[in-house]
């Protein structure tokens, strides 16, 4: 038998142990997706596992992003020193334009107060915020996250929104110690309620992993027209109301889509707000310790022997007097023998 | 005895590719914008796994495959094993072509390429259309169909290097 032969024999075992490598690979991959529980977007959901590699990723990623932030920082500065010219008669026509808004400004929160005074409206409390440095960014179709360098020990929780100076990002996801992973509004699996700001028309933002957000679930007729600002709702409690998201613009596909107002600008540093929807900031446990509603007139028969009492005539009952509360029994009643359960068949 | 008798070292054409293709996800990933654009988010993982189904059939690529993808799926976030089930399907098929594909030209192979990473970004699509219910950008999925067939160079490098360097697989 010549080597080659042998050698040939040698193919066939090695094919057939690699192919069954790739089955176990391909059914290990397939647990962990059946295991993973990321579209539930629950704190507890996240996982050890997640939280773990973030931890290790987030020193990496602020390390390779630290020389990419002085590059950026570099040619921000090359570019102002060219276009100096032309930026300051930006910045003065800009200027020009925002003392005028600065009045209009005063003027509104004047009107505001007043009638918040008037009708003593109870406005929401201020939001803390901690600042933050994105360290990874991934920017496909099917994910949409960023890293960034605070955790929970700023007191970050899990649904925090986020905002860059611009707009809001998105909102956190995962939280660990010194890292938090940030859900862009653009990922496949975002849904943000949001509102129209000229109309106070109701949409859900729906990301896709594209740039642009859809517009979805719309009401009323023209609730939208190109160039309308898009705002926050806050309804769900999820996030406040009124944060800035973006300006809506017809897309190619004929649908209603955002121009996120945070990509007006590298995405570098953002604010974390410590948001808490209302149920939160309700104390629930001083509503649970609320007085128990006072006994009806049903009530009387508790601690009657059966049979003794008379049957509520038919019809509507008459209204019912808060009656107090029914004394104690003198004698208590006999104990009612417990009721013989029934054999397992 | 010469040193393609004795079989390929994991280190050399599995390991090293690995990290290598983890490395520039990694750097890909950092939060940079030229020109106000981001940077594209190829595959990087998908032309050594490529290379890996083509060189030889092996107990160890399998692994390291499901490894990369599992890495791609934490690094950006998404359902976890989603990659790592998509390049093990693009890796089987590969796989199993690879008597037909070996020894062909440079544009057979990177056609040949270009079909299995189609086939791991279906698979990638059906898995997030399942998790979240919801169908992704299909220009965003062009674009990184696009950034990831782009490297078939570095896919026919690997190639080049280590096709004739086990005698018993050729």
């Amino acid at each position: 038998m010549s080597l080659r032969d042998n050698l040939g024999e040698l193919k066939v075992p090695l094919t057939w142990t690699a192919a069954v490598a790739l089955v176990v690979a391909a059914v290990a991959a397939i647990a962990f997706i059946v295991s993973d529980r990321r579209e539930t977007f629950q704190a507890e959901a996240y996982g050890a596992s997640r939280s773990l590699s973030d931890q290790v990723l987030a020193p990496v990623g602020e390390v390779l992003s630290t020389p990419v932030r002085w590059a950026g920082v570099g040619a921000d500065n090359v570019r102002g020193y060219f276009f100096a010219a032309h930026e300051n008669r930006r910045l003065k026509a800009e200027l020009k334009e925002m003392r005028q808004w600065r009045d209009v400004a005063i003027a509104l929160r004047d009107t505001n107060e007043r009638y918040r005074t008037i009708l003593g409206l109870k406005t929401d409390p201020p939001i803390p915020m901690v600042a933050a440095r994105i360290v990874t960014d991934s920017r496909g179709p099917f994910a949409n996250s960023r890293l960034a360098n605070v955790g929970r020990e700023k007191g970050v929780k899990a649904g925090n929104p986020v905002m860059s100076e611009n707009g809001l990002v998105g909102r956190i996801i995962g939280v660990t110690d010194g890292v938090s992973r940030v859900l862009l509004l653009t990922d496949i699996a975002a849904r943000t309620p949001v509102m129209i700001d000229r109309t106070n028309a109701r949409a859900i933002l729906t990301g896709d992993g594209g740039p642009n957000p859809r517009l979805d679930y719309m009401r009323g007729k023209d609730a939208v027209r190109q160039g309308d600002r898009v705002l926050t709702s806050g309804d769900g409690g999820v996030l406040p109301r009124g944060l800035p998201v973006g300006v809506a613009v017809k897309g190619l596909d004929g649908r209603w889509r955002v121009v996120l107002a945070s990509d007006a600008a590298p995405v570098d540093y953002v604010r974390i707000l410590l948001f808490k929807d209302f149920t939160q900031v309700v104390n629930a446990a001083e509503l649970d310790r609320m007085e128990p509603p006072p006994p009806t007139g049903g009530a009387l028969t508790v601690g009657v022997a059966p049979g003794t009492t008379t049957p509520a005539p038919p019809g509507p009952r008459p209204p019912v007097a808060i009656a107090p509360r029914p004394q104690p029994a003198a004698t208590p009643p006999p104990p009612v023998a417990p009721a013989p359960t029934p054999a397992r068949p | 005895m010469s040193r393609s008798a004795q079989g390929l070292a994991p280190w050399r054409w599995l390991f090293t590719p690995m990290l290598q293709a983890l490395g520039l996800t990694l750097l890909f990933a950092t939060p940079l914008r030229v020109f106000g654009l981001g940077l594209p988010e190829p595959i990087f993982p998908m032309a050594a796994a490529f290379a890996w189904a083509v060189i030889r059939p092996s107990v160890l690529a399998p692994a390291c495959v499901l490894v990369m993808g599992l890495f791609l799926d934490i690094l950006w976030g998404g359902t976890l094993g989603m990659w790592a089930l998509s390049m093990l399907v693009a890796y089987g098929v590969a796989l199993t072509g690879r008597s037909m594909m070996a020894g062909q030209s440079f544009l057979i192979l990177w056609a040949w390429y270009a079909g299995v990473t189609a086939l791991a970004m279906v698979t990638a699509e059906l898995v997030a259309m399942l998790e979240v219910q919801a169908t992704p950008n299909p220009i965003g999925v062009g674009w990184q169909y696009l950034a990831t067939i782009v490297l078939y160079p570095f896919s026919y490098r690997l190639i080049e290097r280590f096709e004739d360097a086990d005698v018993r697989f050729r």
